[in-house]
């Protein structure tokens, strides 16, 4: 067991660990904020009880910021490790022949998204943070939509959240099967797991998008 | 067909090499790729220059020895085959072909096309075997029912020729679906099971001490693996080596 953290096995089951969570972390942040299109009331329900739960903002909340930050420190080391291995490049590597463009770019798809999330934290969580735990302010249960709206005003904000979930869509037409077969999933089930992960890589990243340009146009 | 070779020259391990460049006329389509490398060496010989050194044995794709990244790809081309059951006829009059060894930091050039692919041995030492007492009391494997899809999985496992198409395959030059499949052809079988424990462990701990790349499931290994080794392998050494760490 001692050994097990050193070894590139391990390393990947820990980042397929994180991408899974990750994975779910996303489908609940994409039900939430689609609330927002159907119903202001129900978005701010929704919001006030994930801003407010203990268990959410002092136990969810930190392990979700360890997987994003464990994910990206870890997709940096094994890039390194990765190119280490090869010293001397090939005059003419054609990887086009045998796999898709997203699984080999997925450490510059995953930048893209790591820039995103730097302004998605200045964003909205800087402000979320101020607001509850630096000015101290009374606690709004109907602030979240009109903030959400607010957000979406900005055209530029927009055009870079677009781009983001576009990126994320291709990290995730790989990422998502790959999690499963570095954790040791590979069997029957697996072209179905493909299938869903193509499905999920491509709706909810789109999905989030209409959410964003929902609100631009709307309001 | 006449064609323009771009080949990897390099005179030894610790002298710097270069792409050179060919000409080459009346090749048959017929011809396998190293019979063409073949009639190159056999006119720079005539010249007085030095041949061009590439590894082979078998010539029938069972050996692994022939290596050659062959205009991008390892073993060229086609698919299923090593390079020297790549046949003149996938290329066209005219063409360029540029060969160069498999590139891997755990594959040092030797000289030319020749690369040392002696970390797959160690890898192999590591853990790739089960040990049988031969004492005279030595039980027939036939003896130990097996289940055929078990014996199937493990057959095609050790299929795998040791080529280095994998490494030389992988934008991360790792040894996974190598080691994989070592592992694998035992971890099926109940003769594997004594040392299934340590042989996981040790035989990644080299394959990570040898410099290899991380797997990112791109898939170019199976692709590009002249026996067809399948992904399933390196999802099964990654179930086997975390019991294997929860054990240890």
């Amino acid at each position: 067991m001692s050994g097990m953290l050193n070894s590139t096995i391990a390393r990947k089951v820990a980042m397929a660990l994180s991408a899974i969570f990750l994975l779910i972390f996303l489908l609940q942040h994409f039900i939430i904020n689609f609330t927002s299109v159907i119903s202001e009331n129900t978005f701010n329900e929704l919001s006030h009880f994930m801003g407010t739960n203990i268990l959410i903002q002092f136990v969810m909340q930190p392990i979700l910021i360890f997987a994003v930050v464990f994910h990206f420190v870890m997709g940096f080391i094994l890039e390194i490790k990765n190119k280490k291995a090869r010293n001397i490049k090939y005059a003419s590597f054609k990887g086009s022949t045998n796999t898709t463009w997203v699984s080999r770019n997925m450490i510059y798809s995953g930048l893209v998204i790591l820039a995103f999330l730097v302004l998605h934290f200045i964003d909205f969580w800087l402000p979320e943070l101020n607001y509850k735990y630096i000015q101290f302010n009374p606690e709004d249960p109907t602030r979240y939509y009109h903030e959400l709206v607010e957000k979406f005003h900005n055209p530029i904000r927009v055009g870079a959240y677009v781009v983001a979930f576009v990126l994320l869509a291709l990290h995730l037409l790989h990422g998502f099967q790959s999690a499963f077969q570095s954790v040791g999933l590979n069997n029957k089930f697996t072209p179905a797991l493909k299938t869903f992960g193509k499905y999920f890589a491509i709706i909810i990243p789109l999905g989030f998008i209409f959410i964003a340009l929902f609100h631009h146009f709307n309001h | 067909m006449n064609l323009k070779l771009k080949i990897w020259r390099q005179k030894d391990a610790n002298t710097k090499g270069k792409m050179v460049e060919y000409p080459i006329a009346g090749i048959e389509e017929d011809m396998s790729f190293l019979e063409m490398l073949d009639v190159l060496n056999e006119e720079l010989i005539s010249k007085g220059e030095e041949p061009v050194e590439f590894d082979h044995d078998c010539r029938e794709g069972i050996c692994g020895a022939c290596s050659l990244q062959i205009n991008g790809e390892p073993h060229g081309p086609d698919r299923g085959v090593t390079t020297c059951q790549l046949h003149m006829r996938m290329f066209k009059d005219g063409d360029t072909i540029t060969i160069e060894p498999f590139r891997a930091t755990a594959f040092p050039v030797i000289k030319d096309l020749i690369v040392d692919r002696s970390s797959f041995d160690r890898i192999q030492q590591a853990g790739g075997f089960i040990s049988v007492n031969t004492s005279g009391n030595t039980i027939d494997a036939n003896s130990i029912p097996v289940n055929k899809d078990d014996a199937d999985k493990s057959f095609n496992a050790a299929t795998c020729i040791g080529c280095g198409a994998c490494v030389a395959a992988c934008k991360n030059a790792s040894a996974m679906l190598f080691t994989a499949a070592k592992v694998s052809q035992f971890a099926l079988l109940p003769q594997g099971q004594i040392e299934a424990t340590d042989r996981v462990l040790n035989m990644v701990k080299q394959m990570d001490e040898e410099g290899f790349g991380n797997c990112s499931n791109t898939g170019a290994c199976e692709i590009e693996c002249p026996k067809g080794i399948s992904l399933e392998n390196i999802a099964r050494m990654n179930r086997e080596y975390l019991s294997a760490s929860l054990k240890k």
